[in-house]
């Protein structure tokens, strides 16, 4: 039983962070159809702006701010640096191709994640990163026979936070409304008066930041970062997505969720070296049943 | 002669026949005047426009998204290694077995999924490539060699008379391959079964409507692009003599993507110029050393931009309407 328990919480964890890069896809699919590769990199790009402002502001961090502070500060200054990139990733790389349908601008996202690794790797090296281990808060928590850490909980009332704080955004201000009417029918919603380049502007901001913020976490939960890692866990947030219904945010969030859960027990009860190939099998077995997804709507055929 | 324009053997992909022989021309001197090191760079230029034309029946013809090629070609080169360093089965005995078993596995793990649509079943490809490459690292029944793959396969030959053994004769073995599909895939284009997939591509609903068996032909698209890989990944490991699950990766499918993209649907000449793209530019800009990638990330983005319907579009053929179908570039995927 506590296996399960600890299980059950590292898979939360380890669900947040695919729940958050998930929302970051779900909503750049939602608004333009277009499965955004460069998102894992936006998320690792995050890890590492994190990671340095960590390191050169050690010093500020260990007098003034204390470790849950600079980690807060980290997270900020990668999410702002991010919805920068964001922005100016979608207008070099994405905006000229819209016209052109959706595979080109599959191509061509594939091609902003490859120039963003490997600038990542230009400018901090091949090699693993360690976040510093001094500047990470490292409180153990017992509850019972439970072992966690207090880094685990914050990282889960944060993610559950900042979910709550986006749902709340999408579903209840007004421009959410806007952006789930042109998610809907752009060329409609932009015949109503909502400006559509302000729709893209946010989710090109918001989603990179919510991956930056991510990535500081999996760099602070993990210690570990590599130039690389934006592929897997953009994968499994991209399986995250479908999971839970392509374009639907909530779905996007359980789907990571149960993804992370499923990932953690697999690897506990079943085999740690198959659990992906046990995650892939419980998706494709989803799809072959639900073919829109859990969440998703069935869509009509148009003719 | 313009009715033979479109029925007539004398144009292959609206190429007249002197440039046809100069293409071939090329081809069949270039390895008498470069060091072994570019024959080498041209045998993965076949084997990636074999990948290319493979995933091109799936995705440019049928317009499926599949991005779990890799998973089809790492079934090719495994039956290869696995039986010839088990049982010394010959390499070209084993060329048409590895077809087969890409082929079949195509069959058993697509027929559940064929009637996915779009992204949906993107991901689901996707999953099955990543199923193939964590079950080859995890060495199932001790076949597979677990992370450093299967080694010592053999060269290819015709008994013991002749032995492909050299650069040069693999660079003539691949490319014969690629001309021989190429041909295929042309006659293949021109058939009812061209012709029906490419009515699928178009519009699924209406392909059913006039009596396409829509299930029927996604499958066999899946299983004739997976049997081609299968050959391509039989060539792959006996040049290599050995075979580990990172050659098969998610990149990899990733990769074959955006040659048949870059090349444009559908198109054999331009999934060739795609391979060409893919695995020469990273040998042509080798002293730029890690500035390469970025550069050709950003090309990709470029190229995009620029020729947004490939680089060398399909041609449509005479019969169908100018008017809508003209215009390059199809609006939706």
């Amino acid at each position: 039983m506590e296996v399960f328990l600890e299980q059950l919480i590292n898979g939360l964890t380890i669900g947040s962070f695919y729940g958050l890069i998930a929302l970051g896809y779900s909503m750049v699919y939602g608004i333009l159809k277009l499965i955004n590769f460069a998102h894992g990199d936006f998320f690792t790009l995050g890890s590492y702006v994190g990671y340095t402002v960590l390191v050169f502001g050690s010093a500020v961090i260990t007098a003034h701010l204390g470790l849950w502070g600079g980690m807060i500060a980290a997270m900020l200054v990668a999410a702002i640096c991010l919805a920068f990139v964001g922005v100016i990733v979608e207008r070099a790389a994405y905006r000229p191709i819209y016209p052109a349908g959706r595979l080109p601008a599959v191509v061509s996202a594939l091609g902003a994640s490859i120039f963003l690794q490997n600038a990542i790797m230009v400018i901090w090296g091949p090699r693993y990163q360690a976040y510093p281990a001094s500047l990470i808060p490292n409180v153990r928590i017992q509850l019972g026979d439970i072992h966690i850490t207090l880094l685990q909980i914050v990282i889960l009332v944060m993610s559950f936070l900042l979910m709550g704080i986006l749902y709340w955004i999408i579903q209840k201000t007004t421009f959410g409304a806007a952006i789930r009417a042109s998610a809907l029918d752009k060329d409609t919603a932009s015949l109503m008066g909502i400006n559509f380049n302000k729709v893209i502007f946010f989710i090109f901001t918001l989603g990179p930041a919510l991956g930056a913020i991510t990535g500081v976490m999996v760099g602070m939960y993990y210690r570990q970062i590599s130039f690389t890692m934006g592929w897997n866990y953009g994968l499994k947030a991209f399986t995250a997505t479908i999971l839970g219904g392509i374009g639907n945010l909530p779905g996007a969030m359980f789907g990571g969720l149960i993804l992370g859960v499923l990932e953690m027990l697999g690897a506990a009860y079943i085999s740690a070296a198959w659990k992906d190939v046990f995650v892939f099998l419980i998706l494709i077995l989803v799809l072959i049943f639900r073919p829109t997804g859990l969440f998703g709507e069935k869509m009509a055929e148009k003719v | 002669m313009e009715h033979t324009k479109t029925i007539g053997y004398d144009r292959f992909f609206g190429l007249k026949q002197s440039t046809l022989f100069i293409v071939s021309g090329v081809f069949f001197i270039y390895p008498f005047i470069v060091s072994n090191y570019y024959i080498d760079v041209a045998f993965f230029f076949g084997i990636y426009a074999l990948l290319g034309l493979s995933l091109n029946i799936v995705l440019g013809e049928v317009g499926l998204f599949d991005l779990g090629h890799a998973g089809f070609y790492a079934i090719g080169a495994y039956t290869t290694a696995i039986l010839n360093t088990k049982f010394g089965i010959p390499i070209l005995v084993l060329l048409p077995v590895s077809a087969l078993a890409a082929g079949f596995f195509a069959y058993i793990v697509c027929s559940p999924i064929i009637h996915l649509r779009g992204d949906y079943l993107c991901i689901v490809t996707i999953g099955i490539g990543e199923i193939v490459r964590i079950a080859l690292i995890n060495n199932p029944f001790d076949l597979t060699g677990g992370p450093n793959g299967v080694f010592g396969i053999d060269f290819p030959s015709l008994g013991s008379l002749f032995v492909i053994d050299s650069s040069i004769k693999y660079y003539f073995l691949i490319w014969i391959v690629v001309a021989l599909s190429i041909f295929g895939l042309i006659r293949l284009q021109k058939s009812r079964i061209g012709r029906a997939w490419n009515c699928i591509r178009e519009d699924e609903v209406a392909a059913g409507a006039n009596g396409i068996d829509v299930r029927y032909y996604k499958l066999l698209a899946f299983v004739l692009g997976a049997a081609l890989a299968g050959v391509a990944g039989n060539l792959y490991a006996s040049k290599l003599m050995c075979v580990s699950p990172e050659s098969f990766t998610f990149w990899e499918s990733c990769l074959m993507f955006c040659i048949v993209l870059i090349g444009g649907m559908g198109s054999i000449p331009g999934v060739i110029i795609g391979a060409a793209f893919i695995s020469l530019f990273p040998e042509i800009f080798r002293p730029f050393a890690m500035y390469r990638m970025l550069v050709f990330g950003t090309v990709m983005i470029l190229m995009m931009m620029f020729r947004p319907g490939g680089v060398w579009p399909r041609k449509r053929g005479g019969l169908e309407f100018k008017s809508i179908l003209a215009r390059t570039g199809r609006k939706d995927g």
